[in-house]
């Protein structure tokens, strides 16, 4: 979707505000919402599902919340939305309706290896064989999906060249729709920032980031040399 | 490792070079807005009775969630405890300064950079697939998460507040110079930029260049020298006075 967290290329957001010897919360409902999040059982669907749960948020409330109140209002939407608890128990705190977890909550054990272990998004199976090569050009395609995306519109519609093949990855745009995890080739693309911000921008500097194949159609093919 | 260590990773002043002259008439244009009035979207810190209500709030969801078998109190301070405590900058900077004394392990990290830092240890969530780009004298590296927040949590821990913010992820894309500049590091017209926008599941890491006058320091001296915003690459390391 085009929402307000597809913020790169825009200007109005004043000076960067840093803070020195920044702890790791601030406070600690910062530190519970956070651990919430991250230690709660499965089935509340990938990563991806949980990146659209921020951005379907309201975005007066995306854009003014702190960060992680914007994860707190995404647990509470997962367990509104995956049925788990209602409105009336979110409000008091105090579970009223049935609910049988299908195994005892992650203990310090099984949160240690989740951690350290982690998710990879390669697969091995989908689509093994890359349609593009190092040194391609490729053209991000100009597609508006109302769903997720991991394609950002300052990028859509724009040349760049492969630079790296990463493997298989998870798509997000099915992933977070529960419409499958459509694994394809993922794409390190570069592009100069001319062809991005236009020709004001600085010649010698570049734009890299990852894309999957389904955003990308061929744009012909650069001198080798200049990757 | 304490907190005071903790810190003293994540700080590092200013290290910007000596005075270089912008390279485009239009780059001065860019910055215009760094003396914009602050933006009504700025993050702000909440007030005592917001926090209150924001803590109550918590109190509730965590509550719930025990309640309904989501959560276990014993899971929840083991997760506190490793963000706090046993990731942050402070292991990435075991990984810059092995690049920096062991040439073969530096060969490892820019060809496998998630095998490499396995090696000492780290790696998990928000680390499954690493990459690491190199500064030089003749390009400088800098990383942003346009679309959210991805940072590479199990070399540089959470990501501090200014990463997360609108300011610097609309920003640093568009005008990456500027956005240095305003860190406290001139970069030369020479010096190739490159931004590095965490789209997927592939988190970067910078490798820093090696300050000057660092001969005589061995290993765990060097880890010391490195931040963590060199390791985003909105900074240099600072050098060390002769």
């Amino acid at each position: 979707m085009n929402g307000i967290h597809d913020m790169g290329g825009m200007t109005c957001f004043g000076p960067i505000e840093r803070e020195e010897n920044e702890p790791v919360f601030r406070a600690d409902w910062e530190r519970r919402i956070f651990a919430l999040n991250l230690g709660k059982r499965g089935g509340f669907g990938p990563a991806d599902m949980a990146r659209h749960r921020h951005e379907r948020s309201n975005p007066g409330f995306y854009i003014n919340a702190l960060y992680y109140e914007r994860w707190l209002a995404s647990v509470e939407m997962a367990l509104k939305e995956f049925g788990v608890a209602s409105d009336e128990e979110i409000a008091s705190g105090e579970a009223t309706t049935p609910w049988t977890p299908p195994g005892p909550p992650p203990n310090a054990a099984a949160i240690e290896k989740r951690v350290r272990r982690g998710s990879p998004a390669t697969r091995d199976t989908g689509r093994q064989y890359p349609r593009f090569d190092v040194g391609d050009h490729v053209r991000a395609r100009n597609i508006n999906p109302s769903g997720h995306t991991r394609l950002p519109r300052y990028i859509r519609g724009h040349v760049g060249t492969v630079t790296r093949l990463h493997g298989t990855h998870v798509f997000p745009d099915t992933n977070a729709h529960s419409k499958g995890e459509n694994p394809q080739p993922l794409y390190n693309v570069r592009f100069d920032a001319t062809e991005l911000w236009g020709s004001e921008a600085l010649s010698c500097d570049r734009l890299y980031i990852d894309l999957w194949e389904d955003y990308l159609e061929p744009a012909g093919r650069q001198d080798a040399k200049d990757y | 490792m304490s907190e005071q260590s903790r810190r003293t990773f994540i700080g590092g002043l200013a290290a910007g070079s000596a005075a270089s002259v912008g390279c485009h008439a239009a780059e001065e244009e860019a910055h215009d807005h760094h003396n914009a009035a602050s933006s009504p979207y700025l993050e702000r810190r909440r007030s005592p009775a917001e926090t209150a209500a924001l803590d109550e709030r918590v109190r509730k969801l965590e509550n719930l969630m025990i309640q309904k078998g989501l959560v276990s109190k014993e899971g929840l301070e083991k997760i506190i405890d490793i963000y706090e405590n046993d990731l942050g900058p402070m292991n990435g900077a075991q990984v810059v300064a092995r690049a920096w004394v062991d040439s073969d392990y530096k060969t490892r990290l820019l060809d496998d950079a998630t095998a490499a830092i396995g090696e000492l240890g780290f790696g998990g969530i928000q680390g499954e697939h690493m990459v690491v780009v190199e500064n030089t004298p003749s390009v400088h590296n800098v990383v942003v998460c346009t679309l959210c927040s991805c940072y590479p949590w199990p070399v540089l821990g959470l990501p501090p507040n200014w990463y997360k913010s609108a300011a610097y992820r609309s920003r640093v894309v568009i005008d990456p110079r500027g956005v240095i500049r305003e860190f406290g590091l001139e970069l030369d017209d020479s010096v190739e930029v490159r931004v590095w926008d965490s789209s997927a599941e592939i988190r970067y890491l910078v490798l820093p260049e090696r300050p000057e006058r660092t001969d005589e320091l061995n290993e765990e001296q060097l880890a010391e020298l490195v931040t963590r915003d060199a390791m985003i690459g909105v900074l240099k390391i600072p050098e060390r006075s002769a």
